[in-house]
Formats: structure tokens, sequence, C-alpha cells
């Protein structure tokens, strides 16, 4: 859950944050595909740093410590499914050549969640349902994505009260075999879902009143124009691509193992 | 000043029901019977009744929401602003009447104030020029400009309700409907609200039918109460008269305390002259009666 | 009886909602809890049954540290009524939902069946028994949730928001149950603004704003205390502003019933009383 809390995002003004979604997102896709292409350790780890500036700069180094924190249980399992799945298939591969591996394939997912969180963190839910609009995804769909991000919160503490409401009526989720324990969920999953119905009918109500669906030429409070950062962002994440495709073919890169000896 | 308004513009009704019968879709019974009214521009009704009188869907009446969105069996006539209802889709009427509901949580979508007042006019299409500056106008006049760009969810129940009120008002509706807007609020912050929408129907002309319970918040500020009791229109009239007739007392509808002293002075042969109907009114009376 | 002891209340995502809160509710006492929203009213309360521990200080339900006791075995002693119940229903009939709980507590059989008897009889909820209660309407669903609460009969009980979206007859009716709530001397606690309906019920007040108490004491003392509401955002009951109004003619200011504001006014009328003795 914790990975999740460090991706929400919270509105401070930085140069990162003003940046068009659709830029970042490219960004995002290139350290994607960067990180797909390599195996070794060393130029992940430059992928990984690379990106730290930009944390920096967007003032969300604390949320994104935490994000990284949430995924290190993940990264770990990774790191042992790789290592065991080595064990169980020899290739002949000396061991520190499989710890290398297993590292690599960490640090790729790390590397992963890291360009993820600096999207997340730093770009408003509004203005990501905004780049959808303008990236000609039908309205509806985007607006069923902005109401999903707002009402996250809202169901979560729903289902909280829910939960304690009946605790308090001598519920023990705990309690019993499997069987009983999933049906000990029944007391929850009602309330929830009868509530989730009458919000949405009252969610649509709202949107009835408020001229839904009046025009198919909708416009918009907001409107995503490039910058300069937006430019300057483009062409560095262009050059990265460039470089790291440079690399992967023409300069053969030492394994870790290889140079400490 | 303001009275003029009230007399000159008081000859066209704005909303206009004529023997209106409503059932919803797979009910037995209608919900609301033979209802007939008039009210006209500038006016501050306030509605009210038992809970399952058939407010709420008198007021889905206004805009349309009945028959449209509930479809259901309608018969009778509703005209607002001169369309009638069944005839006009809802986003067209949403022009003229807006509607506020009880629960803030539920009327707002945007994930920060802004977006969500100018939403309405985003789906009319409105120019981008001028839905900025009718939604400057509206957060300006519901005193929430400060918190454009808050997140919605992370404000007060109050605040919420008061984007909710300028999501409507940026549409520049003749009426603005509300539903029992105050009942999630706690005390200031529904006399906060309840003093907002008497501005707008005093500085904007705007027509107000206010749902409420609590007369005792509400009662100075409207012309008019219509109370409502198993679907039909009970009463209908100027607060001071209905207030301490007989009827409403057998209707368990909560009279105001001041009404309730009133009448009791009254009884043992204390008159204060006209039925007031908040305590700085009687207070005045009773204080020009037996100060020294 | 309720003890809370220097009792801080932090939420996991950091808000820390109680800041020092120290209380005693004795056995029969009826207590009003008031303050705005997000005054920390909620929060206390659900340290009571357990459904909240304290980050610091301690809660004691009849001398027992809450932190040493599941929610379930605190429950059985103080019910805790939700504000909306759409939160608990989930039931096919109104029996059911009643007995759901003392199921839970393990109740036998026919020790339910007369507890559901009672409860539905209480509330006034006999006929809708084979009802579904999403059937019902608000204020009946208000009342099922209720009963469903009472029928183990809890030594406290603990309602959140009763009022909220009621209209005056199911107050009036709520009002006439605390009142014999009262009157048998069963501990009581509501968390509240209303202060019309908190006059009327003249309980003990507990005013709490931003984590903390800041007034504690009769209705009639911190109702018609303009200055100390208003730190809570809450607004005196409608007789204590008419009588606030006419403090500087003589009347008293201490006055929040309308039977006792009605004889006062008329004995100013009459010329029996000139000044607040």
């Amino acid at each position: 859950m914790s990975m999740f809390e460090g991706l929400k995002f919270r509105k401070i003004s930085s140069p990162i944050h003003s940046l068009d979604p659709r830029v970042k997102f490219f960004y995002v896709i290139a350290m994607f595909a960067a990180a797909v292409m390599y195996m070794e350790i060393i130029p992940l780890i430059a992928l990984f740093l690379i990106q730290i500036p930009l944390i920096i700069a967007a003032k969300v180094t604390r949320q994104w410590i935490k994000s990284m924190r949430g995924a290190t249980y993940l990264a770990a399992i990774i790191f042992f499914t790789n290592l065991l799945f080595s064990y169980f298939y020899p290739t002949g591969e000396s061991f520190s050549y499989i710890v290398e591996h297993a590292t690599a394939m960490t640090l790729r997912f790390v590397v992963l969640v890291e360009s993820f969180s600096v999207f997340f963190l730093t770009t408003s839910p509004d203005h990501l349902g905004l780049a959808l609009e303008n990236s000609h995804v039908p309205y509806e769909f985007c607006f069923a994505f902005t109401t999903a991000v707002r009402f996250v919160p809202v169901l979560a503490e729903e289902a909280q009260t829910i939960m304690d409401a009946q605790k308090a009526r001598g519920l023990e989720l705990e309690k019993g075999n499997f069987l009983k324990r999933v049906k000990n969920y029944i007391p929850i999953l009602i309330p929830l879902i009868v509530n989730a119905i009458r919000r949405s009918l009252e969610l649509a109500e709202a949107m009835e009143s408020r001229a839904w669906g009046a025009t198919k030429n909708r416009t918009n409070l907001y409107e995503l124009k490039l910058h300069r950062g937006d430019y300057v962002l483009t062409a560095l994440t262009v050059l990265l691509i460039v470089l790291a495709v440079y690399v992967r073919l023409y300069i053969p890169i030492p394994a870790v193992s290889e140079i400490l000896g | 000043m303001e009275k003029q308004i009230f007399k000159t513009d008081r000859k066209m009704p704005i909303i206009e029901a004529d023997n209106l019968t409503y059932t919803y879709p797979g009910a037995e019974k209608p919900s609301i019977r033979e209802v007939s009214l008039k009210i006209e521009k500038g006016e501050f009704v306030l509605l009210t009744g038992p809970s399952g009188c058939g407010k709420t869907t008198l007021c889905r009446c206004f805009n349309g929401l009945i028959p449209h969105f509930y479809e259901g069996k309608l018969r009778g006539e509703i005209r607002v602003a001169g369309m009638n209802v069944a005839e006009h889709a809802i986003y067209e009427l949403a022009k003229h009447v807006g509607l506020v509901f009880q629960n803030p949580e539920n009327q707002l979508f945007a994930l920060s104030v802004e977006k969500d007042v100018a939403f309405g006019l985003e789906n009319l299409g409105v120019p981008r020029e001028e839905i900025r500056k009718r939604v400057d106008w509206a957060l300006k006049v519901t005193d929430i400009y400060e918190l454009r760009e808050r997140p919605p969810y992370e404000l007060s129940g109050g605040q919420q309700q008061r984007v909710a009120i300028a999501a409507v008002l940026a549409m520049q509706p003749e009426v603005i409907v509300l539903d029992e807007p105050t009942s999630f609020l706690d005390p200031l912050g529904a006399k906060k609200i309840f003093e907002d929408i008497y501005r707008l129907n005093r500085k904007l002309g705007i027509t107000i039918v206010l749902v409420e319970h609590r007369l005792d918040l509400t009662a100075k500020y409207a012309n008019r109460i219509i109370i409502m009791d198993e679907g039909k229109i009970v009463l209908d009239g100027e607060p001071r008269k209905i207030l301490v007739s007989e009827e409403v007392h057998l209707m368990g509808i909560g009279i105001p305390k001041v009404i309730r002293l009133y009448q009791f002075l009254k009884q043992r042969g204390k008159d204060l002259g006209e039925p007031p109907l908040s305590s700085e009114e009687i207070a005045k009376k009773l204080r020009e009666r037996l100060g020294r | 009886m309720i003890e809370a002891y220097d009792l801080h209340f932090v939420y996991p995502n950091g808000v820390e909602a109680l800041k020092g809160v120290s209380l005693k509710i004795r056995n029969g006492e009826f207590v009003a809890i008031m303050g705005q929203n997000g005054a920390g009213k909620t929060t206390l309360v659900k340290h009571f049954n357990g459904l909240l521990k304290p980050t610091q200080g301690k809660v004691l339900i009849d001398g027992v540290d809450t932190r040493e006791v599941s929610v379930a075995k605190l429950a059985r002693k103080v019910g805790f009524v939700f504000q909306n119940p759409d939160h608990q229903l989930f039931c096919e009939t109104v029996e059911e939902e009643i007995s759901f709980a003392l199921k839970n507590f393990g109740f036998k059989e026919n020790v339910i069946k007369r507890r559901v008897t009672w409860a539905l009889n209480l509330l006034g909820l006999t006929r809708y028994r084979k009802t579904s209660p999403f059937m019902l309407s608000g204020g009946e669903r208000k009342r099922v949730a209720l009963a469903s609460v009472l029928a183990w009969n809890p030594k406290i009980l603990i309602l959140d928001e009763p009022t909220i979206g009621q209209d005056y007859a199911q107050k009036e009716k709520l009002r006439q149950f605390i009142l014999q709530m009262k009157a048998q001397k069963k501990t009581g606690i509501i968390v509240t603004h209303d202060v019309e309906f908190v006059a009327e019920c003249n309980p003990r007040v507990v005013l709490m704003s931003n984590g903390k108490i800041v007034a504690d004491g009769e209705a009639r003392k911190i109702l018609t205390s303009p200055e100390i509401l208003e730190k809570a955002s809450i607004i005196p009951p409608e007789v204590s502003r008419i009588f606030l109004e006419l403090s500087n003619i003589g009347f008293p200011t201490n006055v929040i019933d309308i039977y006792e504001a009605g004889e006062i006014i008329l004995d100013f009328w009459e010329g029996k009383r000139r000044e607040h003795v």
C-alpha cells in the first residue's frame, strides 16, 4: 500500500509540476524503453541516478523516498525469484554473475518505479485527464478517470467506517477458518456496494443537473500549451534514447564482477 | 429599492406547475399529487414538510430530472422560465435552474475547485475566456476565490457546499433550488450558507427555493413558506401568517421557538403585534415593551 | 465508567486529532459531546469501544485499559450507533439485522428471539420484522440501526450525530427515547452539533475544539456562553440568543428551556420581577 501512498499527488509548484503531462509521459516511456534495453548494472545505475535531479527540482524527495521504500518489498521478491530461478535452472554461470543478474533485474524495476513516481507525484490527475482529452481520448473516459481518482480516498474512508460500524456490532474479521473469514467480509461488502450504487446515482443526478452532454463540442477551462521547459525535456528525452541505443549497439558494457576482478 | 425590483418583476412566474402528479417507476403510489403552484421571479421560497412528503421529488421536477432522468409517470404540466419541462432536455433547463444537493461530497467531481465550478460551462461549450470570467465571478460572489486551486475533497463541508453553489451560479441561472444544503454542516457553517443564499436573492435577484427542516434558522430570509405533506401542498403563504396558523401545529413541523414564545405570550394576553421570525426581532419587541 | 487520561491520537496520515483529552464519564451520566466538524468528537468516542487505541495516554472502561481487550469484548459493554445507518445495514430482513450482533456475541437462540422482539417493540419497528431494511425510509433505517445496538442492552450507549437529516417528528421521537434513557440512569453519550436538540435534552455538555476539550459542564451554563461557544463554531440555542440580547434590561442569561423562558418573560411583563436574582 505504501508504494501507492508515495504516488499520491500533492499540489505544489515546481518547474517539473508545470511541465506538460504528455511530455512527462513521453519521458516515462523513454525511461521504460531504456531500462528494458539493458541487463547490466552500470547503465541501470546511470538511469537511476540521472532522474534524481528531476526529483529534487520537483521538491518531492520525501514522497519519492516513501514510494521507493514501499517498493522494496516487491524489489526483494524480484531479486530472490531471479536468484532462485538461476539456481533451479543452472546455465553454468558463476554465482557472482547470477547475483549480478538478479541485481540488474531488480534495478530495472526500481528505475521503472522511480520514473513512474516522478510522473505521478508531479502530475495533477486533473492535468492528466486534460492530457487524455487533448490526445483525442473520448471525454467520457477522461471524466471517468478523474472521477475515479477523486473518489478513491472517499471510498477508502467509507470502507473504514463500515468496518468500524460492524466491529462495533461484534464482528470479528480474523475469527474462524478460511471460509468463515471470507464470509466475515459480507457485512462489509454489502453496505459498501449499496453505498457505491447510491453514490453513483447521486453523482449522475448532479452531473445531469450541470448540463452533462449538452454539446459534442465541449470546451475546457484549462488549455495545454507547450512551454520552453517542455521542449527542453523533450530534447533531453530524445537525446537519452539515442544515447541508450548507441551504447547498446556499439559499446560493450563490462559486468561489475569483471571490473572487480 | 430592493422592494421595487420585487414589485416590477413579480408579474412573471418563473416556475409554474399545474396539477402535477408524479409516480416513480415501480412505485405504487404517486410521490407528489396534484401540485399546482406559481413561483414569481425574485422570490425566496422555503419548502418544508416531514420526511417523505415529496419535497425532493418536486425539486427534481424543477430542472427536468423528472421526467428525463427518473422516467416514471408524470401527469399535469410544469413550466420553468417559460419552457415546458417535459419537452426540454435537462441541459437546456440547467441554464435556467441550478440544483444544489444535500451531500456536498457527491456533487463535486473535479480535482480542483475552479475546474468543478467550470464543469457546467464546459459542458455547454462556452468559450474558454468566457468560462474563466464567469468562474472567477462565481468564486468571488461565494467568497471562495482563494480556494480555487484546492481539491474539493480537502475542504470543509461548508466550503464544499459553497463550491456547489458557485458551480450552479456560474451558469447564471434565474432560479437556484437547494435541497437541504446544510444538513451535514455545523451550525456556524449552516448559518453562513443561508446568509450567502439570501445575498444571492437580494443582490442578484435570483429566485431561491430552499428545502429545509430548520425553520428557526431560515424563516427570516423567506418571503414565502410552502408546506407539503403526503405529496400535496397543504399550506402556502407568508411566513408570519403560516407559522402562527393552527394547521401548521398539527403537521409535525418544527415551529421556531421564537414563534412558540410569541404564541405562549399571546395566549396569556400579552400581544407583541406582528409575529417575529428571529431572536433579534422578538428581543427588540420585548425590549421596546419591557425596557425601562 | 469511562475515564480518559491525557489522550492523544494521531491518524496514520499524520493528522493529530486529539491533543491531550482528559475526561471522566460516570455511570448513569448523560453527556453531549459538541463541537464543529473536525473537532475530534468522533475520534474521541471511537476510543470508548476500542475502535481506536490511544497514541499516547490511556482510556479505561470500568477500570479496564482499552488496549488490553478486543473491540468485540468492549462493544458488548459500549454500544455505538454510527451516524449513517447505511454503513451497517446489510441483512435481508430487519429481524436478521437486529440479531446480527446478538449472534456475534454468542447469545442463545431463544434469548436472541426475545431480545429482537423487545428491541423492535421499543423503537416501533414490529411491523417491519420481515421487511428488508433497504426498503425503509431514512428515518426508519436509522431506527433499525439503533435497535440493532440496543438489542444487546449495552451498559453505555454512544450515538454519533443522531439528528442529522432527521425531520422534526423523528427528532422528537429520538428526544423521547433519550429522556427515557436518562430517566433509567443509563450512561449515554451523544456526539452532535445540533444545539437546539441538546438544549431540549439538557445533558452535561463537553465542548471540543481542535482536538481539545474547551469546556465541560451543564448545558444551561455552556450553551449560554457565546464566548465559549464561538471557540467551537457553535451558535447558542434560540432561547438563549433571545435572553442574551435582553441581558441589558435585566434578563437572566442562563436560560435554554422554552417553558422557563416563557414564565420569565411573563414575570417581567407583569412587573413581578425587575432584575435577575
